[in-house]
């Protein structure tokens, strides 16, 4: 007799990576890869970002006239290695951003959820909130609150988790308010859960897959702002290392030196592209809808 | 219609009003207003005049009323920097901001519109894959990383165009191109949506059915039914986007508008044109998107009722 053995189901990562065409696939590794050299960049790093060196200023990457040896993508105008820079700056924006995020999406998600179970008068103020907010530019708020409470790092923080807040709050507020009307909802309502329960036991597990969609797409806005603020001269100071205020202050140097934007530019682009497509992805994957088309 | 307009107006109104509220509370959150609002190189006698007209002497909300008080007389205060009035500084840069902007708006509808419905009707031929692509790209890169790449090639490589001010014709090529590269991504992908939606409908079937020629039926049937979406998109989102990318544009370029301004005044502390400034693009934006929403209004029949959004 034969025993017939079920071809063993593919994990949900597997499905993922089945499903994904090249370039979505390409995304994910480039993801992936960024991830670990900003994890690692403290050991993977050859100098100190911030160790200045005068007599080894604007030395070109490696194969060019005049580079130096170990400083593989070159130095600055400060004599510091930006293979160590980009390394540090690609962690520390990666790390403001993840920061950010979440606390958009605690903010953002906490409201949602209050003015979708709550209704009423809750939902009328949080709504009109989100309204305002869309209606201003986050730039100009951002600029406002940096420069008036100074850009030190919690700040900035603070100013990136606010941005966004208002994306999460109307798709959770959305989505809750959708299944508030359901009659599972009802039943536990019935059953005698408190509003609190109902929120967080019934509701809040049912608005994972839109989370995990928002958090990725906001995480991609995040980098951006961050970026452009530290760009302007407005995020992160100096002598700290962020991509978006390599490209800025390398500005200055670029006729004789264009390398010391060239290597920050090229990784802010690797991790907004990667994350966007990843973003786009998930996004047409969890609106079924879309899928079918 | 009139009761929209209304809504639309109040709704604004409570929109600029929340705005001045947390610019106030912010500005007196810092501890040392006296200092955020008058700044150093005053005289005694100055000092007191000031402190006594912004009430800074006196509870918080009598500050806050001496704080409306501005706006109504128009007295906003003086640049720390160059001590002149606030408003006065603001306003020259107006109409070189406009001018840009006028600029990328003319150029986004020109191509994004377009494109965004090629990309509709081709959507299965590889021509419509590119245009999506390239709308991935305008929306992914981010402006002021597309602003080096244009100066360091045409700028320094090629040595063809001016990289600052705006004297010339030539000036404004690359600040249209770098503000428009957002624009027109975020216009196309809204205007094929838009599109793709329309040509599923029922009579788009009925307009070929009848023999009306293709290109006549997307035009007409087409574009005619999908332009107010795309008109609500034009205002809310593009308004946004227009600000925030002005103000790396005009630093990236040293052009001489109120995003520049914006940021100029925020590294040297300039409180008073920063405060103003910020303010002033808010309002801009407002009423942008009230104007919008009149003339979605206006566009379609359903919206006058009220009340269906």
């Amino acid at each position: 007799m034969t025993v017939l053995h079920a071809p063993a189901a593919p994990g949900p990562i597997r499905r993922l990576w089945d499903e994904a065409d090249t370039v979505q696939r390409a995304a994910l590794l480039i993801g992936l890869a960024l991830l670990v050299l900003a994890v690692l960049a403290p050991w993977l790093a050859p100098f100190d970002p911030d160790r200045q060196s005068l007599i080894a200023r604007f030395r070109p990457p490696l194969g060019f006239a005049g580079a130096r040896p170990g400083h593989w993508l070159g130095t600055d105008e400060l004599g510091r290695d930006i293979l160590s820079r980009g390394l540090y700056g690609l962690r520390l924006t990666l790390m403001l951003a993840a920061l950010g995020a979440t606390l958009g999406l605690m903010i953002g998600g906490t409201l949602g959820l209050l003015a979708g179970v709550v209704g009423g008068r809750t939902e009328a103020l949080i709504m009109g909130a989100v309204d305002t907010q869309i209606a201003v530019p986050f730039t100009l708020i951002a600029l406002f609150v940096l420069t008036v409470f100074g850009s030190t790092l919690t700040v900035l923080v603070l100013v990136l988790g606010l941005y966004g807040w208002e994306q999460y709050a109307r798709i959770v507020r959305a989505e809750a308010a959708r299944l508030m009307t359901l009659p599972f909802i009802e039943a536990a309502r019935c059953a005698g859960a408190s509003p609190v329960r109902i929120a967080l036991s019934h509701v809040l597990p049912n608005l994972v897959s839109p989370l995990v969609v928002q958090f990725t797409l906001s995480l991609s806005n995040i980098i951006l702002l961050e970026s452009t603020l530290s760009f302007l001269g407005l995020g992160v100071q100096p002598p700290t290392a962020t991509l978006g205020a390599m490209v800025g202050v390398g500005r200055d140097f670029m006729p004789t030196a264009p390398w010391i934007v060239l290597v920050p530019a090229a990784l802010i682009l690797a991790v907004t592209f990667s994350i966007q497509i990843l973003g786009d992805w998930l996004r047409d994957r969890a609106d079924v809808r879309l899928r079918r088309r | 219609m009139l009761s929209l307009a209304l809504r639309t107006l109040l709704r604004m109104a409570l929109t600029f009003f929340v705005i001045v509220t947390l610019v106030f509370l912010v500005t007196r959150l810092t501890g040392s207003p006296v200092d955020f609002v008058l700044g150093e190189g005053l005289t005694a006698e100055d000092r007191q005049i000031l402190i006594r007209y912004y009430a800074l002497d006196r509870p918080l909300w009598d500050q806050y009323l001496a704080f409306l008080r501005g706006f109504t007389d128009g007295e906003f205060g003086l640049s720390f920097i160059e001590r002149r009035p606030v408003a006065q500084i603001v306003a020259e840069r107006i109409w070189p901001s406009l001018q840009l902007l006028i600029a990328a708006v003319s150029v986004t509808l020109a191509v994004a519109i377009p494109l965004g419905i090629v990309a509709a009707v081709w959507r299965d031929r590889w021509f419509g894959s590119a245009v999506m692509a390239l709308a991935f790209l305008g929306y992914a890169i981010p402006d002021f990383i597309l602003a080096v790449f244009l100066v360091l090639t045409f700028s320094y490589w090629l040595n063809w165009l001016p990289v600052m001010g705006n004297a010339t014709a030539l000036h404004f090529l690359m600040p249209t191109a770098v503000l428009s590269a957002a624009l027109i991504a975020a216009l196309m992908r809204f205007t094929r949506n838009a599109m793709l939606d329309v040509l599923g409908q029922d009579y788009m079937r009925t307009a070929l059915a009848k023999g009306l020629p293709e290109r006549r039926v997307i035009l007409r049937h087409g574009l005619g039914n999908a332009w107010i979406t795309i008109l609500s998109v034009v205002g809310l989102k593009l308004a946004g986007l227009a600000a925030s990318g002005s103000v790396v544009v005009e630093t990236v370029f040293s052009w001489p508008g109120i995003g520049e301004l914006l940021v100029r005044s925020a590294i040297q502390r300039d409180y008073p044109v920063l405060q103003f400034g910020v303010v002033a693009v808010a309002l801009a934006v407002i009423v942008i998107n009230m104007l919008t929403d009149l003339a979605y209004g206006l566009a379609d029949p359903r919206m006058r009722q009220g009340g269906a959004r």
